[in-house]
């Protein structure tokens, strides 16, 4: 019980600690750091609720992003729709996304290996598909025009976007805590670790994987929007991009899958051994190069990811008090 | 129109195969590794590339003919698939199927970032001396290169179909891809199993890049625009059978090379994603749905 208490008020403080924290940084540079250490944990955390929770990789997490971005970028352009309402109908394109590819793959009963496979075709078809037809612009790509505003959801200042990034951690935090105490995240969490037994006791696993992954895509569609307006360009590659799907899944495993904090602790280890990398070493390579070999090393050393380390200490001092 | 295209569709359906046969032997390295393994090789590509450098440098430094450093290339890439499964990700991952995923995505990170560094991201191609001769088909001119991968490939697909088929080591693969704890009580050495059938992916990859340099160029990520091709081919041809994958190499060449061309440049590559979500909906377990 002391325990909770302790971990409340270490919520509520870091979660003070980030609202304050423009205040404090005067580095643009920092805070751009940080906004996109919000979002890919955002990120991370869509795919954990399916790969995670329910225990469905996925290689395609991109699609719900490009399909997002693509949504709301679209909107605008052609139909003068500003991003604060194109955003929900970026939620929706990513959740119906979800639905069709969730419906497909998991009615014909693909598991492991091969779902993460199939989504990864999809991603890719999405790609060849943006980058021939007429409405996406094509390879070209589409630019968005410059007007801050908060009806466009753009900023004039890195502290817009910084807001912007932690209003959806925090609701995708808000998502993983209410899964950790529903009946719908527990029927995940049984169809990750049997599923058959789970379809047994009588949960309807189907419709399970198929609300997973509509959750996932409505987040990812929401990311697509607030990138789109961040960045005010985007083309094939980008928005169904292999890259960006592999980092969800990165950082969501190297912080601890199927955890509320996993992605989000994932994302900053991940972002600052980066960044450091890049800080003492200049030649572009090389410090990639660095990252590869930490990125195995956590690996090997935390298979549970970095949270299953913190969860560890935590149990044997619980051993100890009793 | 129309019929211009159409009287381009023999020699499309020819390309298609040449390149088919190179893109199946990409396929085999995965196809074994996935099917012995269950694992999912992510620095697949980056290997691949790794063997395209070699065969570059070869080449270039050495001037060794593409075709001869085969010799050279896939031996030395049997040793490396070994040595780095054994001492590396096997040792690393622990044996967890999630945590091999991991360990080859940052191998993949580390290999395209040194090639990156040392190499350049320039790309490089290389003109051999027979580059531009070729073979006339009457409708079509083959250049020889493309012909002589071709052969090639076929028979290399030929002698690892017999090796996994015909020997003792390709009983003792087969056997640890089906019951690993079994053949284990057998007395088969699990782990030395897995490294052979790790390296012997790897040198399909190293024979692919020799054939792929001269018809194709390298840079630090060539590798990846094979790794969707191959996993396709993989899940077409059915995980872990090598007629599979050879069949599915050239159905997916001629797919794409005859997609090409009757739906432009950019809309043609649409077949190949497409052929993958269809057979994994209704068919997952491929053409040749065995097992290994």
């Amino acid at each position: 019980m002391k325990l909770r208490l302790q971990i409340s008020f270490l919520i509520a403080l870091s979660l003070l600690a980030a609202l304050l924290a423009p205040f404090g940084i005067s580095s643009k540079f920092q805070l751009d750091v940080l906004t996109l250490i919000f979002f890919t944990a955002y990120l991370g955390q869509s795919w954990n609720i399916l790969g995670g929770y329910a225990g469905q990789f996925s290689f395609g997490g991109v699609m719900f992003f490009g399909t997002g971005a693509y949504t709301s970028s679209i909107l605008l352009n052609t139909f003068g729709l500003p991003p604060i309402f194109g955003i929900f109908a970026a939620i929706f394109m990513g959740a119906l996304l979800g639905l069709l590819v969730g419906y497909l793959s998991f009615r014909s009963g693909l598991r492991g290996s091969y779902f993460a496979l199939i989504t990864l075709a999809f991603a890719e078809l999405l790609r060849v598909l943006a980058n021939s037809v007429e409405f996406t612009g094509g390879g070209v790509g589409l630019f968005l025009t410059y007007a801050p505003g908060f009806y466009n959801l753009q900023f004039n200042s890195p502290t817009g976007f910084y807001y912007f990034s932690l209003i959806l951690l925090v609701i995708s935090l808000v998502i993983a805590m209410w899964l950790e105490r529903s009946r719908f995240g527990a029927q995940l969490v049984a169809i990750r670790e049997n599923e058959d037994a789970a379809e047994a006791l009588g949960v309807d696993t189907l419709k399970c994987k198929i609300y997973a992954i509509m959750i996932m895509g409505g987040m990812g569609g929401a990311a697509g929007t607030f990138y789109a307006q961040k960045y005010l360009y985007i083309d094939p590659p980008i928005s169904y991009s292999i890259a960006l799907s592999v980092e969800m899944l990165l950082v969501t495993i190297v912080g601890g899958m199927g955890t509320v904090f996993g992605p989000l602790i994932g994302s900053f280890v991940l972002h600052a051994v980066n960044e450091i990398a890049r800080h003492f070493i200049s030649t572009p390579g090389l410090s990639l190069i660095v990252y590869g070999f930490i990125l195995i090393v956590i690996i090997s050393y935390l298979p549970n990811g970095l949270v299953g380390l913190f969860r560890k200490t935590r149990k044997s001092t619980e051993d100890k008090d009793a | 129109m129309f019929s211009v295209t159409l009287s381009l569709l023999p020699a499309g359906i020819i390309n298609g195969l040449m390149f088919g046969a190179i893109y199946a032997l990409a396929a085999l390295g995965l196809t074994l590794i996935y099917g012995v393994l269950h694992i999912i090789n992510f620095a697949h590509g980056a290997m691949l590339m790794l063997a395209l450098y070699s065969a570059y440098f070869l080449f270039k430094i050495l001037n060794i003919d593409p075709y001869v450093a085969i010799l050279i290339v896939t031996p030395a890439s049997y040793i490396f698939g070994y040595t780095i499964y054994r001492w590396g990700i096997g040792k690393l991952s622990g044996g967890r199927d999630q945590n091999i995923l991991l360990i080859t995505l940052g191998l993949s990170i580390i290999l395209e970032n040194s090639a990156l560094f040392f190499f350049t991201g320039d790309q490089q191609t290389i003109t051999l001396p027979y580059s531009y001769e070729s073979f006339d088909l009457g409708f079509l001119y083959l250049s020889y290169p493309k012909l002589i991968s071709f052969i090639a490939s076929l028979i290399i697909c030929v002698l690892l179909w017999m090796l996994m088929t015909l020997t003792d080591l390709g009983k003792a693969i087969r056997a640890v891809a089906k019951e690993r704890d079994g053949a284990r009580l057998v007395g088969i050495d699990v782990e030395h199993v897995f490294a052979v059938t790790f390296g012997i992916g790897v040198a399909c990859l190293g024979a692919a890049g020799c054939m792929l340099l001269p018809i194709f160029y390298v840079d630090p990520y060539t590798g990846n625009i094979f790794v969707i091709i191959a996993f396709t081919i993989v899940v077409l041809g059915g995980m872990g059978s090598i007629v599979g994958a050879l069949l599915g190499g050239f159905i997916i060449g001629v797919t794409e090379s005859v997609g090409g061309l009757l739906l432009g440049e950019s809309l043609g590559q649409i077949g190949i994603s497409l052929i993958f979500i269809l057979i994994l909906i209704f068919k997952p377990t491929g053409i040749f749905g065995s097992k290994v």
